[in-house]
């Protein structure tokens, strides 16, 4: 009963134009909507970020106000976390996962329209608030109260934005689960799914369990900034920090939200261009449900400074410190896929490389932060900016980009240009480090974060990291032409599109015509690309 | 060819960048080894973690590396078959386990040391306002304000022409230090009269929040005379970054001269009676004093402001009409605002000369002169609605 309806509708009323991508239920064309917008997203976050360093280009205030500088570190987090990096995985998902499990579309169709199309109006929602009286937040994404009810009427506006968010987060995770749960091809058994559906999975669940904290945690603030009460406010005998121990009871899940699918897009790539077949995929499996686990359990870890007792101090360093027990053994796995293998370096693999040497950097700061005495040097300085970009810039956006180059063949019908792609490769690989790198030192040296001016001991490093930025910045405009350019044409793309691809979404014709698998395939460890090692 | 041109790239940026991050921590951009016993410890902690990671990285990529150039394509490279070892992955579980068990031992014992309160021989509160600190020395019965020194403050406004450079430690000076003796432990109480700051000087090795409504402590035993600087490290609105810590430890005979001095000065002050008249120049030129510290940083030194957050108090309606609605706004503050409750700040004969230097200065001309007892019989009245409405947010 459904297909017949589905059948009439796609085939014969399909609208044309606008229409098209605004009631579509169709899981490719909602896809290709969040990567969209996430790239938009992306740039105008990285616009952001082009603001606040050509403010710390030099010392001395020359651009901005200290306001308008604290909205702009504030709306760069919140615009590339909820607008760029989460949007991108989304869309990944929305392609690839029903693909790679053998099913025609999403789940629940119509609410993966809805959950997208309400991003763009919770995102034109949060970047009005630039343009209000009171401007945008000003306390950082982590909205710590009491700053941030210091804040004007538009504060209002950010918790609806952020409520909007949530709500289109968790309809996209329950969609996802749904999906994988009850539409896998016949065959496609739990422990033959491509690590990137596994990681989706994994990531879909922490979704469900951590963003409506987040809409709780905001509609306190909302409540004690509006209406009087006093969550968070102690002269009401309400606690700031209590504040801080819920946010991040999101928080550091959210980090998780933000690299597992990276950690499952970087598990297809490198055994393709290796061509050999991922090691120790059970195990990488089993790791990433460990990370997905102790990321509940070591919140604190983000505010080791508030004081908290010897005893609670202790547990969350032990605690963080195992998360690079999993994290290694993913390492350890992808070294060994390499090993061996009969390697080339198209774009996609370059990308995913340097994810996993610049990802296991941001990981080493991580295990120097878990340490909870040296953590009382590093807390809130560029020590923590530089160490949160390295996972999250060459760790998930890398990935995001790595994603993109390999599976572009497969959405648009052409090969990307291999040699723009290099270009653009080498010149993010270089210019985000001269970018990062250098706030390890300025950290260490004792620059705080989130500051609009600095003593001149800091400037030369403020200096060589600025430059990178704008390089960055600069390269990522490349990007945007490689994508333009292979969306309008190039080398037709062949089904397999990379010798050493296995998997299902590389069995279908590209580009992927609009419907795929309406007859689900059989499934056998011929074409997956994981044997079920238990099986 | 091209490729191996690749390799050789990557191979030697790596080995160039191994060099240069070690060479530049080893010209001094590195946490510093500071003057306490325990900044000493976190510095070891920090270099023994640094190493094992480091050495760590070389490994893994070295590996990864040599893969790369051996197991390629284009020299012929055929792939294998195994999918897993269960021995390798065995060993890659239990050595990172053992190397973290190695990490954690020294760094509980640290922490431990850290959290040990007892023995301290004096206690100093530090209270974080926006954007400033109050220092009390509560056995030596001192208290005073330190916010950012004047030369900084006039360099860093937007637009100024004065240099950065030229300025003695630009942004990490105060007009009043926090003296404190050496050889002595010092139990350091903190918290905040608005929103969360953060104390911190590397050179102490630690920093710890001041969180309004709680008091947090730490200690510290300074080793070495000298001048240490840091800042507020929790972002605490716009002047965030303009708030420097300075500490100047010096030795204890040193410290009881400074403490003479300062309880000679504050016995010359408490000898007149706090709410004693005062002649209309005292007022102003202690008014602009208190103006510049406390008000200057929103309304601006020329009392011209930021719109549309601070409005400028040149002209300004309430500043220029009823008296006691300005005493009001300025005792109470502005709930919802940035505008913070000064009557638990100041005192009312420092509220006094604000008062009379607003209503008198940047064309004000109000003509008023505003005494210590106008101020107290207003704060007296509204004392318990002041308690309440403090820092509580409404529209």
């Amino acid at each position: 009963m459904t297909d017949t309806t589905a059948h009439i509708d796609d085939h014969h009323a399909q609208p044309k134009g606008l229409a098209r991508w605004l009631f579509t239920t169709n899981h490719k064309e909602i896809g290709t909507l969040y990567l969209v917008f996430s790239l938009a997203m992306f740039l105008v976050g990285g616009a952001m970020a082009m603001v606040i360093r050509a403010e710390l280009f030099q010392p001395g205030l020359q651009l901005v106000n200290p306001e308008f500088f604290n909205q702009m570190t504030t709306m760069h987090a919140l615009v590339m976390i909820f607008g760029a990096v989460m949007p991108a995985f989304v869309g990944l998902a929305n392609w690839m996962v029903p693909m790679m499990i053998g099913a025609p579309d999403m789940a629940l169709p119509r609410m993966n329209n809805w959950s997208f199309w309400i991003l763009p109006f919770a995102f034109l929602i949060l970047l009005s608030t630039l343009f209000m009286p009171s401007g945008a937040p000003a306390s950082g994404w982590t909205l710590y109260p009491p700053l941030s009810l210091q804040g004007g009427n538009s504060f209002a506006f950010v918790i609806f934005a952020i409520h909007l968010m949530g709500i289109s987060s968790i309809m996209g995770a329950i969609n996802i689960i749904a999906t994988i749960l009850n539409m896998r091809a016949p065959g496609m058994t739990l422990l033959r799914m491509p690590l990137f559906v596994w990681t989706w999975l994994i990531t879909a669940f922490l979704l469900i369990a951590v963003m409506p904290v987040l809409a709780g945690a905001v509609t306190m603030l909302l409540t004690d900034r509006f209406f009087d009460t006093s969550f968070f406010n102690a002269a009401g005998g309400g606690d700031p920090v209590m504040y801080q121990h819920i946010f991040w009871f999101f928080g550091h899940p959210e980090v998780y939200i933000m690299i597992l699918p990276a950690f499952g897009i970087i598990s297809e790539i490198i055994p393709t261009f290796s061509r050999k077949r991922l090691f120790g995929y059970t195990a990488m499996v089993y790791a990433t449900a460990s990370i997905a686990f102790l990321s509940f359990i070591v919140w604190a870890h983000h505010m080791f400074t508030v004081g908290m007792p010897l005893g609670g101090a202790l547990f969350f360093m032990y605690a963080t410190m195992i998360i690079a027990v999993p994290t290694g053994i993913k390492v350890f796995n992808w070294v060994s896929t390499m090993w061996r293998g009969s390697m080339t370096f198209e774009t996609p693999m370059l990308f995913a490389i340097a994810f996993v040497v610049l990802f296991t950097i941001g990981g080493f700061s991580g295990v120097m932060l878990a340490i909870v005495p040296a953590d009382f040097q590093y807390h809130d300085t560029y020590f923590v900016v530089a160490h949160f970009h390295y996972v999250l810039v060459t760790g998930a956006v890398f990935a995001i980009m790595a994603a993109a180059y390999y599976w572009l063949p497969k959405w648009t019908g052409h090969m990307y240009d291999e040699r723009l792609g290099k270009i653009h490769f080498w010149w993010s690989t270089i210019s985000v480090n001269v970018l990062f790198f250098p706030q390890h030192y300025l950290g260490l040296a004792g620059m705080p974060r989130r500051i609009p001016d600095y003593s001149v001991q800091f400037a030369e490093f403020n200096l060589i990291s600025s430059i990178g930025g704008f390089a960055f910045g600069l390269a990522q405009l490349l990007f945007v032409w490689i994508v333009i350019k292979c969306v309008r044409g190039g080398e037709k793309a062949t089904a397999n599109v990379w010798e050493g691809a296995r998997g299902l979404e590389w069995t279908v014709p590209s580009p992927a015509p609009l419907h795929t698998f309406d007859t689900p395939p059989q499934v056998d460890d011929s074409v997956t690309a994981h044997k079920d090692q238990l099986a | 060819m091209k490729r191996t041109n690749e390799l050789i790239v990557g191979l030697a940026m790596m080995a160039v960048i191994t060099v240069i991050t070690w060479g530049l921590f080893a010209v001094g951009d590195n946490m510093p080894v500071g003057v306490t016993p325990f900044s000493r410890d976190v510095y070891q902690l920090h270099m023994i973690v640094l190493g094992i990671v480091t050495v760590i990285g070389i490994l893994v990529f070295a590996a990864m590396f040599t893969s790369i150039y051996l197991h390629r394509k284009s020299r012929g490279a055929e792939s294998a078959k195994f999918t897993h070892s269960t021995r390798a992955e065995i060993t890659w579980t239990v050595i990172p386990i053992l190397i973290l068990v190695a990490m954690a031992i020294p760094a509980t014992r640290v922490l431990i040391d850290m959290e040990d309160m007892s023995g301290a021989e004096m206690n100093i509160k530090v209270t974080g306002y926006q954007w400033l600190w109050q220092y009390e020395y509560l056995e030596d019965d001192i208290s005073f304000y330190s916010a950012l020194d004047r030369d900084s403050n006039a360099a860093r406004q937007i637009g100024s022409d004065i240099s950065p450079r030229e300025v003695d430690n630009y942004l990490l000076e105060v007009d009043k230090r926090m003296v404190v003796p050496t050889n002595t432990k010092i139990r350091i109480l903190l918290t905040s009269g608005d929103v969360i700051h953060s104390w911190w000087v590397p050179d102490l090795g630690w920093k710890r929040d001041a969180i309004p409504g709680m008091v947090n402590e730490a200690w510290t035993l300074i080793e070495e005379p000298g001048v240490y600087r840091g800042q507020c490290a929790e972002l605490c609105g716009k002047d965030h970054g303009f708030m420097p810590v300075v500490v100047e430890a010096v030795s204890p005979e040193d410290y009881r001269a400074w403490v003479a001095e300062q309880t000679g000065g504050e016995q010359t002050a408490a000898a007149a009676p706090a709410l004693d008249e005062m002649d209309r120049e005292t007022l102003m030129a202690h008014g602009e004093d208190i103006y510049q510290a406390h008000c200057a940083a929103c309304h601006r030194e020329d009392g011209s402001g930021m719109q549309p957050a601070f409005p400028a108090l040149a002209g300004n309606a309430v500043v220029n009409g009823e008296l006691s609605e300005h005493i009001d706004v300025v005792v109470n503050g502005r709930p919802g605002t940035a505008m913070a409750a000064f009557g638990q700040r100041l005192d009312a004969r420092d509220l006094a000369a604000t008062l009379t230097y607003t209503r008198n200065a940047f064309g004000n001309q109000t003509g008023d002169l505003v005494q210590p007892e106008d101020v107290a019989a207003l704060t007296d009245a509204q004392l318990d609605e002041s308690l309440v409405s403090t820092g509580r947010p409404a529209n």
